[in-house]
């Protein structure tokens, strides 16, 4: 079954008199437990894709589905109840509320989703992640590699059916990138999670089984592994 | 929407870490909420007080006063006890000194005050000045003013009385009214042997009672009012006085609290400005939070319940310290208050406190708030996506007209005249729409204009008022307003005085004599030749009452019904009036012209003053008869005139020609110029000698009564003004520490690009200099604005911009942004720049 359907989309941004398209006709569709690398030059239109396949931008023309949902037609609102649901991220920025602790950053998608359990199954997602012990600590006393950590427990903490990550690993240095890559891929193998990264790092982009390469706003190639 | 308990934990768990901030930010609602308070308390407390105090205020359960001896009265057969009093303002001597000064003299028979007493130093003079005796009870400001003591003498009239006791309070009489006009307390069997008891004389003869408690005051006055009327007796009960005392402080307390919602208005742009900072900050992760799934709506109800909490939280502070506050209110307003005030905690007060300060925090901090609505997810993965403009967004306007509605609807609940209202808000606006136009432009002239010659800190000092999240704007709007208020009272009150001042320069007159008898006229006018100085006017003045108008006569007039009545004043009262063809320098004609009476029978035209004709509806052509004692004059209204009352002059409301009122009884009036302070004394002392029942003012008592009065007042109102300034500042220090990251990490790249700190200290400093420089001067030119408007339309005095004490206030608000800013930017220089990494 297809989780993701992305056909026809453009984005265009309107610059003054100028109009810049970014994404021009992409087609593609995901099957569910699929593991998928965006690649490309920089400004090629890979975080913009991203942000339309996650809902969270919506396509200047065509349709984007998610879990047989089109999402064309949807308030903004009814989008963020579909990414409560269905939809995990993780951030090139990590992206942890500052004002949380790690435990309670990974609460939040589970309260979201009015878990009872939310407390004990975010402390062993934090558990999972090497983080026990540094629950009740906020993201400003953590490293980036620690922060990106309890950012991959926040993202898998609801369950999602897909996972986006926009360079995951594009802050941190090559060991604590390996570290992090592994994690991702682990614990999308134990939950089978539906996994797109968009990266630059063509080793991280080889872990997956399809790699799309994007230039210009266009597909150029789409492999499969 | 998530449940409301998700909401309130995450919104408990952003608050911990943001709490000294939002704090920060309410802090400048508190001084506001306590000025309302504070203010509302204490009127509270003192209408409760008049109603206590009521009988004290009044001394009588019904008073009668009427311009001539009341004669026997169908009351004074009920009352227990009666007193009467005659008073009129008079010369009093003091004669070891030899000084002079119009006081009002109070001569009284029986025992009033029936309730309380007239509070004397020695006690005992209050009964032992009524054993008999030529005995008088002075007022102290009086005794004070001239040295004076108990035991010394005091001339009024042709009299001499021992002063028995000083006159610590009078019943009913304030620390102003005492100013103006102190009373002196005679025996009645001696009032008219002082020789003052004659014709032109403002004699006023008041009868007191007290009533048997089965006697209503109110049954008795309705059940007399026809006749009392039909007199001109004026009558008045203790619901009357209630209800006049009652009002006029309920209307001086509504001033007050207008004057303290300006305070809060000025902390509420200083809430909505933090709140905006607080929200840009959030930005981020309003957007991962959006990513997460969490609604537009939920996102910003975790903010807006922190808001909400720190609200309560400042509106409980403010109420909490405007309880306390009306501890001191009753020193501040000591000489304007009839009666002792009571401190009490007034729960209405609180409360009102307290929702207005929760309503207004949330209602301004929805302002910035309601962006939060529009972050775009997109934000976490490309940060330039969260910058979101709403101006479009309706709900923001409706904020602002909320806001709009609720200044208009708290005004009027203060003022009950929509019309004021209106023009209240009205002016709210434009003072704000003004600052705020003057301040953005001042920023767009910067970033457009500003000169790459000029020297680097300069450049860059000014540069920063215009960095990322600045509150320049609002800042200049805020402490601008508050020291246009300040400034404002300043000017106005300087303007006051510099014109009475200046009244004594030139060729104005300084001296009046008034209540010269016919015979005396000539006699007096000689003693001022004799002294070489100029008789500038000599006005005769004759009493009348209007007895009709267009045939309309008193009684026809109240049996009209109420709408087509004219005014009962205008029967009531006694007009003084003169008599001469011309014009003066005061008076200008603005209708009709003066016409002459040449032969006998001639149609009698006068002229009214065109204020006072507005007020009473009396048009051109309207004929009016007046009674000139005992004797009907029929006249037609032929001209107005607009008159200046700002010179030492005698104006009259009512203008006769000449050769109709040559032979009506009447007395003098002789104004003239003394070239000194001391000339002055010794002429007011002369006349006041040998002519004891003529009455002197000259302009250096009119300036100095002035002055204290001008004082009194202006104390109260830079009071009032004070939380203003206060609250300017709380809004200064909230928006430095907001910047204070902004600020290291700008200084720290400055060092790091070897600026030493010096540099760094002097660029800080200018930019404070800048700020303090550019919201005072926004505020001056603002109150020279205001104080143009009053002085034309409310004085009617020619406009003087007072620059020196401008550029005084000028150098004190920015004197103070600089110092505080420097408080502030201390450790701003000092700091490491690991820190900046750190965080
Ligand atoms: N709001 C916008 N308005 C105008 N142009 C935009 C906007 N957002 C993105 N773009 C443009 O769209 C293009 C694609 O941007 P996008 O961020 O998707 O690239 P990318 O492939 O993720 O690049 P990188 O690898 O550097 O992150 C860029 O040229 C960018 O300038
Ligand atoms: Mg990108």
């Amino acid at each position: 079954m297809s989780i993701l359907s992305v056909k026809q989309v453009s984005k265009t941004y309107q610059s003054g008199s100028r109009k810049l398209t970014v994404l021009d006709e992409v087609n593609f569709d995901i099957q569910a437990g699929d593991t998928i690398a965006i690649v490309g030059p920089s400004g090629s239109g890979k975080t913009t894709l991203l942000g339309l396949c996650a809902g969270l931008d919506s396509a200047s023309t065509g349709s984007v589905s998610l879990n047989g949902q089109s999402m064309e037609n949807l308030s903004e609102d009814q989008r963020a109840d579909i990414r409560s649901k269905f939809v995990g991220f993780i951030f090139q920025n990590f992206q942890l509320l500052p004002t949380l602790t790690a435990l309670e950053n990974v609460m939040v998608p589970l309260e979201l989703k009015k878990r009872k359990d939310a407390k004990q199954k975010a402390l062993e997602l934090l558990t999972k992640v090497g983080l026990g012990n540094r629950a009740t600590h906020y993201p400003t006393q953590l490293s980036g590699g620690e922060q990106q950590r309890v950012s991959i427990a926040r993202a898998f903490a609801n369950e999602p059916k897909i996972l986006f990550a926009d360079e995951p690993t594009g802050n941190l240095d090559t060991e604590t990138g390996e570290m992090i890559e592994k994690l991702i891929f682990d614990l999308n193998k134990e939950q089978g999670t539906t996994l797109v990264l968009v990266t630059h790092d063509l080793e991280l982009a080889k872990k997956t089984n399809r790699i799309i390469h994007i230039k210009g706003g266009k597909i150029q190639e789409d492999t499969y592994a | 929407m998530h449940n409301l308990s998700w909401i309130l934990k995450m919104a408990f768990r952003d608050f911990r870490k943001n709490v000294a901030k939002l704090l920060l930010f309410v802090s400048s609602i508190v001084i506001g909420i306590a000025a309302l308070v504070g203010i509302s308390s204490f009127g509270d407390n003192l209408s409760q007080d008049i109603n206590n105090q009521a009988k004290e205020l009044m001394g009588a359960d019904l008073e009668l006063k009427n311009n001539q001896p009341l004669g026997e009265q169908p009351t004074d057969s009920i009352a227990t006890r009666i007193a009467e009093e005659i008073n009129f303002a008079s010369m009093v001597v003091f004669p070891a000194t030899d000084d002079s000064r119009l006081t009002q003299v109070r001569a009284l028979a029986g025992e009033y005050p029936f309730y309380g007493k007239l509070e004397t130093l020695p006690e005992s003079a209050e009964s032992s000045f009524r054993s008999g005796g030529r005995k008088a009870l002075v007022e102290k400001l009086l005794l004070a003013q001239f040295n004076a003591q108990v035991g010394d003498s005091i001339k009024i009239g042709e009299l001499t009385f021992l002063i028995e006791g000083e006159l610590q309070k009078v019943p009913g009489q304030t620390g102003i009214t005492a100013s103006v006009a102190p009373a002196v307390y005679i025996p009645m069997e001696y009032v008219e042997a002082t020789g003052l008891i004659q014709y032109g004389s403002r004699l006023n003869y008041l009868r007191y009672y007290e009533l048997p408690s089965d006697q209503d005051p109110e049954l008795l006055k309705t059940k007399y009012e026809a006749q009392w009327d039909e007199a001109r007796i004026d009558a008045d009960t203790l619901a009357d006085r209630k209800r006049s005392t009652g009002r006029s402080f309920q209307n001086l307390s509504n001033f007050l609290s207008l004057v303290a919602f300006i305070a809060l208005l000025l902390g509420c742009v200083g809430v909505a400005s933090a709140v905006n900072v607080f929200v840009k900050e959030k930005l981020a992760s309003v957007a991962v939070l959006r990513c997460l799934g969490v609604s537009s709506w939920s996102a910003m109800l975790i903010y807006l319940t922190q808001i909400l909490m720190m609200g309560l939280l400042g509106s409980l502070l403010g109420a909490g310290l405007g309880t306390l506050l009306q501890f001191a209110l009753p020193a501040v307003f000591k000489d304007f208050l009839p009666v002792a005030v009571t401190v009490q905690v007034s729960w209405t007060s609180v409360g009102f406190g307290v929702l207005t300060g929760l309503f207004v925090s949330v209602l301004f901090a929805l302002l910035p708030l309601l962006k939060i609505r529009k972050v775009s997810p997109m934000a976490t993965l490309r940060p330039e996506a969260g910058e979101t403009k709403i101006s479009r967004d309706p709900l923001r306007w409706a904020v602002i007209v909320t806001i709009l509605l609720f200044i208009f609807g708290f005004s009027f609940y203060l003022l009950k005249d929509w019309k004021v209202a209106l023009g209240f808000t009205g002016f709210v606006v434009f003072a704000f729409a003004t600052l705020w136009t003057v301040a953005l432009g001042i920023m767009w002239m910067i970033r457009r204009f500003l000169p790459l010659s000029l020297q680097y800190p300069i450049r860059q000092s000014l540069a920063n008022l215009y960095r990322p999240n600045n509150q320049t704007v609002s800042l200049i709007a805020t402490i601008g307003l508050g020291t246009a208020m300040i400034s404002t009272l300043f000017f106005v009150q300087n303007q006051l005085l510099d014109e009475a001042r200046f009244a004594g320069k030139e060729d104005q007159p300084n001296m009046l004599l008034f209540d010269i008898q016919s015979h005396q006229v000539d006699a007096v006018a000689g003693r001022i030749k004799d002294r070489n100085l100029p008789i500038m006017q000599q006005v005769p003045i004759v009493t009348m009452a209007l007895e009709s108008i267009n045939g309309l006569t008193k009684k026809a007039n109240e049996d009209l019904p109420e709408e087509e009545r004219r005014s009962r004043g205008l029967y009531n009262r006694e007009f003084r009036v003169s008599y001469r063809d011309t014009l003066i320098a005061s008076e200008r004609l603005v209708k009709g012209n003066l016409r002459k009476v040449e032969n006998q029978g001639d149609s009698v035209f006068v002229s009214f003053d065109q204020g006072y004709a507005e007020r009473t509806g009396i048009n051109l052509g309207d004929e009016i008869i007046f009674n000139v004692q005992g004797r009907p004059i029929k006249t037609f209204v032929g001209s107005f005139r607009d008159i200046k009352f700002n010179q030492v002059s005698t104006n009259f409301l009512v203008l006769f020609p000449e050769n109709v009122l040559n032979n009506a009884p009447k007395f003098h009036v002789l104004i003239t110029k003394t070239a000194n302070d001391r000339q002055a004394a010794d002429v007011q002392s002369e006349i006041v000698r040998e002519f004891p029942n003529i009455s002197v003012i000259n302009l250096g008592m009119i300036v100095e009564t002035l002055e204290e009065i001008l004082g009194k007042i202006s104390f109260v109102i830079q009071f009032m003004a004070f939380f203003s300034i206060i609250t300017g500042i709380l809004v200064l220090i909230s928006s430095l520490i907001i910047s204070k990251y902004q600020r290291m990490k700008e200084s720290i790249l400055l060092r790091t690009l070897g600026a030493s700190s010096g540099v760094v200290s002097k660029i800080n400093t200018l930019e404070y200099f800048f700020l303090g420089s550019l919201a005072s001067l926004s505020g001056i030119m603002l109150s020279f604005l205001a104080t143009g408007l009053l002085s034309k339309f409310v004085f009617e005095l020619p406009f003087r911009a007072a620059f020196k004490e401008a550029f005084f206030v000028y150098l004190a608000i920015t004197l103070l942004t600089v110092i505080l800013g420097w408080l502030n930017g201390r450790k701003i220089v000092k700091v490491a720049p690991m820190e900046i990494l750190r965080e």
